[in-house]
């Protein structure tokens, strides 16, 4: 019988994430609503993200998930007439408590928008932005985590050479990298990605796709993706929204091959609406 | 584009997992292999113990066929491939089905090998003659996995054109063992477990070509099946 054990393969070897699914819980959301005003655009949101997951959201346009992930660093704050209950426990602490600080909040959750939005400035410049904000002047050790940033968003190569030029003149795919690099160069615990490839053509996003998964290592990263081909590509867990609502949360491997809900099997095999 | 490297995606863990699908592969078929040679020994030398451990050990393949075929639906789910790549994951699902027929077929040999073990006959003497299509099937298994792990269509196109070869040895053999039953009529039983043991013989080569087609698809984007291999030579290798 020992044999039969043995020539048991796990499939999980051949294919999908190399990500433990024991991982220790990095974020634990607690019946999350969000009001704007009078209507409300979460609703009794309650899931766990695991540390160095990538956690994919997907739904239709409208259904909150770029709305959740706004929670994550209370980019939310910044619109009048929001109202948030519920909790968001990171590390011990919810993060909508009261005397939390929200920037440092934000230095340890990074966000990247849909946009590439680098600054008008050089591009050691974009990525030594939040450096220079922390109070680090030293030339030598801003260069250092430049490089380093910069490397680990996969764009060293291709920029070394011309660090001071404008960063508007970089490529989309190569601004949208910067951009992650100047998020990652203040060393966030967790990369909140909005949409991150959509403005890209399908090479570059595969290289957002690869550093995605390699920034995982150090990193836990929650991403929002119209794109389910991309969610399915990335991610350890999908979470399926819809009209507000949680619909399904789950190992993408499942949700993609056998989803519990049968409004989550409508929208990924383009059954909805 | 007959682009049909596993490597080279930005994806590097696309990469692995095509690497590892084909490395499974290829670790099923070496399984299956042994369980033709020790069948196959097992019947020629009416060794029951040594057909016992070929009939437990028939799980270890269907195990794999499980968990490769688990691994392709996952690749197609996530990594919705595309071209070459699509090709070997369908190419993949489809030659671990005959490969798991084929573990199958050993089974079967391996069954026959106990009943005539249990009727203690001198079988080298009587049915020296299923040796060639054992042989022939065995070289044809080992060819088309040969085949596939190098891509090589000429010798895929080999193994389905020794598949005629194989049903002629086949059908000479019947005709032999058709003899044997009726000069004695009380050998009867032990001929028809024979006769059960190359019909699998003959299904294995069956299998074998159809792996053979299956690795022409992959490399050429061509589906054979069923047509005249005068035509399909011609067609590929021009």
């Amino acid at each position: 019988m020992t044999e039969a054990i043995a020539t048991k393969i796990d499939p999980s070897i051949l294919t999908s994430s190399s990500a433990p699914d024991d991982a220790e819980t990095c974020m634990d959301v607690n019946k999350l609503n969000l009001f704007y005003g009078e209507s409300q655009a979460l609703t009794d949101i309650s899931f766990q993200m695991k540390k160095n997951h990538v956690t994919a959201f997907i739904g239709p346009s409208g259904c909150g998930k770029s709305t959740l992930l706004r929670c994550f660093n209370r980019m939310n704050d910044l619109v009048d007439s929001v109202r948030v209950e519920g909790e968001i426990i990171l590390d011990g602490k919810n993060i909508y408590a009261p005397d939390i600080d929200v920037t440092s909040l934000r230095q340890r959750v990074g966000m990247v928008f849909q946009k590439p939005n680098p600054f008008p400035m050089s591009i050691l410049e974009n990525v030594a932005y939040g450096l220079r904000l922390q109070g680090i002047k030293k030339r030598s050790l801003l260069e250092e985590k430049v490089e380093w940033a910069l490397r680990g968003s996969a764009l060293w190569d291709e920029v070394k050479d011309r660090l001071d030029e404008s960063a508007l003149g970089l490529s989309g795919g190569q601004q949208q990298r910067l951009v992650i690099a100047r998020a990652i160069a203040i060393e966030p615990e967790i990369l909140l990605l909005d949409e991150p490839a959509s403005a890209l053509d399908p090479i570059s996003t595969l290289k957002i796709e690869e550093l995605i998964y390699e920034l995982k290592s150090q990193y836990t990263i929650l991403i929002v993706t119209h794109n389910m081909q991309q969610a399915a590509r990335v991610s350890d867990e999908t979470a399926f929204m819809y009209m507000g609502e949680m619909i399904e949360f789950g190992k993408t491997n499942e949700i993609f091959t056998n989803p519990a809900k049968k409004q989550t099997e409508d929208y990924i095999t383009g059954r909805y609406g | 584009m007959e682009s049909n490297s596993t490597s080279q995606h930005i994806s590097h863990k696309f990469d692995e997992e095509m690497e590892n699908l084909r490395n499974q592969v290829l670790k099923m078929g070496g399984l299956v292999e042994q369980q033709i040679s020790g069948a196959i020994d097992a019947l020629q030398n009416t060794n029951a113990s040594g057909a016992e451990k070929i009939i437990l050990n028939d799980h270890k393949v269907n195990a794999l066929e499980v968990s490769i075929d688990e691994a392709c639906t996952q690749i197609l789910a996530r990594r919705q491939p595309a071209a070459s790549d699509l090709r070997m994951v369908v190419a993949v699902i489809k030659t671990i089905t005959d490969l798991e027929r084929i573990g199958d077929e050993a089974e079967k040999i391996a069954k026959m090998a106990l009943n005539l073990a249990e009727e203690d006959i001198n079988f080298h003497s009587r049915y020296a003659g299923i040796r060639h299509l054992s042989d022939q099937v065995r070289r044809m298994v080992h060819d088309v996995l040969d085949a596939y792990a190098r891509l090589n269509v000429d010798a895929a196109l080999k193994v389905v054109r020794d598949d005629d070869e194989a049903d002629k040895e086949y059908q000479d053999l019947i005709r032999l063992l058709i003899t044997y039953m009726m000069e004695d009529p009380r050998t009867i039983s032990e001929v028809l477990d024979v006769m059960w043991a190359a019909r699998a013989l003959e299904r294995i080569g069956d299998h074998a070509k159809n792996i053979g087609e299956y690795v022409i698809y992959l490399v050429k984007g061509k589906d054979i099946r069923h047509l005249d291999l005068d035509d399909v030579e011609k067609d590929i290798l021009s």
